[in-house]
């Protein structure tokens, strides 16, 4: 059996970013994209592997664009759901990054404080809902988001993220149907990257895309260029703009690759390395980048200084985060009730 | 005029509706059909649509929409058809909801209504007693009604509360138990037992159905010269370990009953518990009266066999009575 499904990149006419010109808009999708690439090249290449981070990493190397995108076209009232390689949606919502690190280090300035680590965070003040490990049962608890924002009157949209693998699960097909029957404002966000831990889509799915299924539940679906973060902002902005209105949910398939193993601990040896190959050369910074560069924007010794000041504020949010206490193990049983 | 069970909840979720516009209603043919043992009947004529929520048949749906529901501020009811069928939204009570505020310290305010319990011939899937999944499951508060009074009293205290509280109500008891209740409004305290009966003999630990179980056998015993004490839990998380403790420091002996099945049933924590505290105090061994570890079956004189019933109560409860 051939491990390689269609899982090339599309030829695509216009490789560089779609959307129409927006400097101000593109320097901050880079701003949010390099920040994620740094803050998980830190926590996996560095921290992992000085023991400071005790259990699992996932990250989202490659996939920037699509958190960013999406919640730089959210609007406040909105609720953001994020998976796990979705880790820019916490610094768009203003989240303190060093309150990111100490979650992934068990401090107690976590946003768990240590009760949970790595992705599993949630800050209800910032609008955003934590994800739980069993992928996709965030669906349906968004469609119940969707539903209070209605009830209350809101004029807000909730962001479901979920990875292909998820969508073969029930809760995903129960939420997404449950949302569709009740028009709720929903946009479904598929970050597809072609690979739930070793599997491959063809394992995962007889239909050729996510978007597919959108069709079946009675919604509208699209395919976008997941590495192409401008492409991602208005898709996701036309997205929520149709939920908004009271159309109902909206399903948009973030075509990407997962440009590392599942996790920290894996070399992803299953993966042909011409994939990563091929999919290097669609990374959504370096485009951006280019794309910057070739509209005049910002020239190279601008770049560079953002890339310093990134690194910069990433140093800071580290130290902040090792200053950070580890949690008394006296409170261990406190906050499981509200009152005990 | 007395007041069955299943309308004191009904009477119950229509105080809280109406006390409180953020508490609403989701679940499979609670609407227009009124609920599949009409405890919701009249709810959508007078709601409407927006509070009266006809899903899918989808319980990870259901539940899971409660908890977003929750998480935003409302106070959703969720009711589950049958108890049987809350194994669909299993994860989301036990990972999802329960989870949340020790996690990342977000409220979810959320009732599960699930219908339990057998004796009605419904078979394996119409008539389980899961309220164990949920007893160990930290996060989850779990009560479980005897009568009228406590059932409407719980369902107004479940809708208040801010943690994820699963609400079993026995159908058996629906239309079986009546009673006359005061006039406006009042709760009863999750996590507080009751004693239905005083005695000094012995005491029967219990809840849901089988207090009624217990409180006829205590009466045949009294007959028979003993002073049967019983206790009726209300509540099985938090457990109200004192009331349990106090009453076997009095009576020495303790016969744990349930209607739910042995093994990881509600008697081994009970029996742990009155170990662990009043050992001391006891001058009998500790006594099971439980369903025996088999599904529930359908046919009468299977389902007979299988649930405990006054007879296996007496007979035990003779037993230590005279230990």
């Amino acid at each position: 059996m051939s491990p390689v499904p269609a899982t090339r990149p599309q030829k695509r006419k216009k490789p560089a970013n779609s959307a129409a010109p927006d400097p101000q808009l593109a320097r901050q999708c880079l701003y949010y994209m390099s920040l994620m690439r740094e803050v998980e090249d830190r926590i996996e290449r560095k921290l992992y592997r000085q023991g400071k981070i005790v259990g699992g990493v996932y990250v989202g190397r490659g996939q920037e664009a699509i958190p960013v995108g999406s919640a730089l076209a959210a609007q406040p009232q909105d609720v953001l759901f994020p998976s796990h390689r979705d880790m820019a949606v916490f610094f768009v919502r203003k989240v303190p990054l060093g309150r990111i690190f100490a979650q992934y280090m068990g401090r107690q300035g976590g946003l768990t404080r240590g009760r949970d680590g790595n992705m599993h965070m949630g800050d209800l003040s910032a609008n955003i809902v934590s994800i739980i490990s069993a992928l996709a049962a965030t669906v349906p608890v968004a469609a119940g988001a969707a539903l209070a924002l209605r009830y209350k009157g809101i004029d807000g949209v909730a962001f479901s993220y979920f990875g292909d693998g998820s969508t073969s699960r029930g809760d995903w097909h129960e939420g997404v149907n449950f949302a569709a029957v009740q028009k709720l404002p929903v946009v479904f966000i598929c970050n597809n990257n072609q690979y739930a831990y070793s599997t491959p889509l063809n394992l995962q799915m007889a239909v050729a895309n996510v978007a597919d299924r959108g069709p079946a539940y009675g919604i509208p679906a699209e395919i976008v260029d997941g590495n192409d973060v401008l492409a991602v902002y208005a898709a996701a902005q036309r997205a929520a703009r149709h939920a908004r209105s009271g159309n109902g949910p909206y399903l948009l398939e973030c075509k990407t690759f997962r440009m590392t193993g599942h996790s920290a601990h894996d070399a992803a040896h299953y993966v042909p390395q011409g994939l990563f190959d091929e999919w290097g050369k669609l990374d959504p910074i370096t485009r951006l980048e280019a794309a910057i560069l070739a509209a005049g924007w910002e020239d190279e010794a601008g770049l560079e200084r953002a890339r310093a000041a990134v690194h910069a504020e990433v140093d800071e949010a580290v130290a902040w985060a090792e200053n950070s206490p580890f949690p008394d193990a006296a409170s261990l049983t406190d906050g499981v009730y509200e009152s005990q | 005029m007395p007041t069955t069970y299943l309308e004191a909840i009904r009477q119950g979720l229509w105080e809280e509706m109406e006390r409180d516009p953020n508490v609403f209603l989701l679940g499979e043919d609670i609407g227009v059909y009124g609920g599949a043992f009409k405890v919701t009947a009249g709810f959508y004529e007078h709601f409407g649509e927006k509070r009266v929520v006809d899903t899918p048949i989808s319980e990870g749906a259901i539940v899971g929409a409660a908890i977003g529901a929750g998480l935003m501020g409302l106070r959703p009811v969720a009711e589950m058809q049958f108890a049987d069928f809350i194994s669909c939204g299993f994860d989301q009570i036990v990972n999802f909801a329960a989870k949340c505020r020790y996690r990342w310290g977000a409220a979810v305010p959320m009732v599960v209504r699930a219908p339990s319990g057998g004796g009605v011939h419904g078979g394996p899937f119409h008539s389980q007693n899961p309220e164990m999944w949920f007893v160990r499951t930290p996060g989850l508060k779990v009560v479980a009604p005897a009568t009228a009074y406590d059932a409407k009293g719980l369902i107004k205290a479940a809708i208040r509360d801010n943690d994820p509280v699963i609400f079993f109500e026995h159908k058996g008891l629906y239309r079986r138990i009546k009673e006359d209740l005061p006039a406006g409004d009042y709760t009863v305290p999750i996590g507080v037992a009751k004693v239905a009966r005083e005695g000094s003999d012995l005491s029967i630990i219990t809840y849901g159905a089988m207090v009624w179980t217990a409180l006829e056998a205590a009466g045949k015993l009294a007959e028979e010269g003993a002073s049967v004490e019983v206790v009726d839990l209300r509540t099985l998380v938090p457990l109200d370990r004192e009331t349990v403790c106090a009453s076997v420091r009095k009576t020495s002996k303790a016969l744990l009953l349930h209607e739910d099945t042995r093994t990881g049933g509600m008697a081994g924590e009970l029996a742990a518990t009155l170990t662990e505290a009043v050992f001391e105090y006891l001058d009998g061994p500790i006594v099971r009266v439980t369903a025996p570890d088999t599904p529930v079956p359908y046919s009468p004189p299977l389902e007979e066999a299988f649930l405990p019933n006054v007879e296996k109560v007496l007979e035990k409860a003779r037993e230590l009575w005279r230990y």
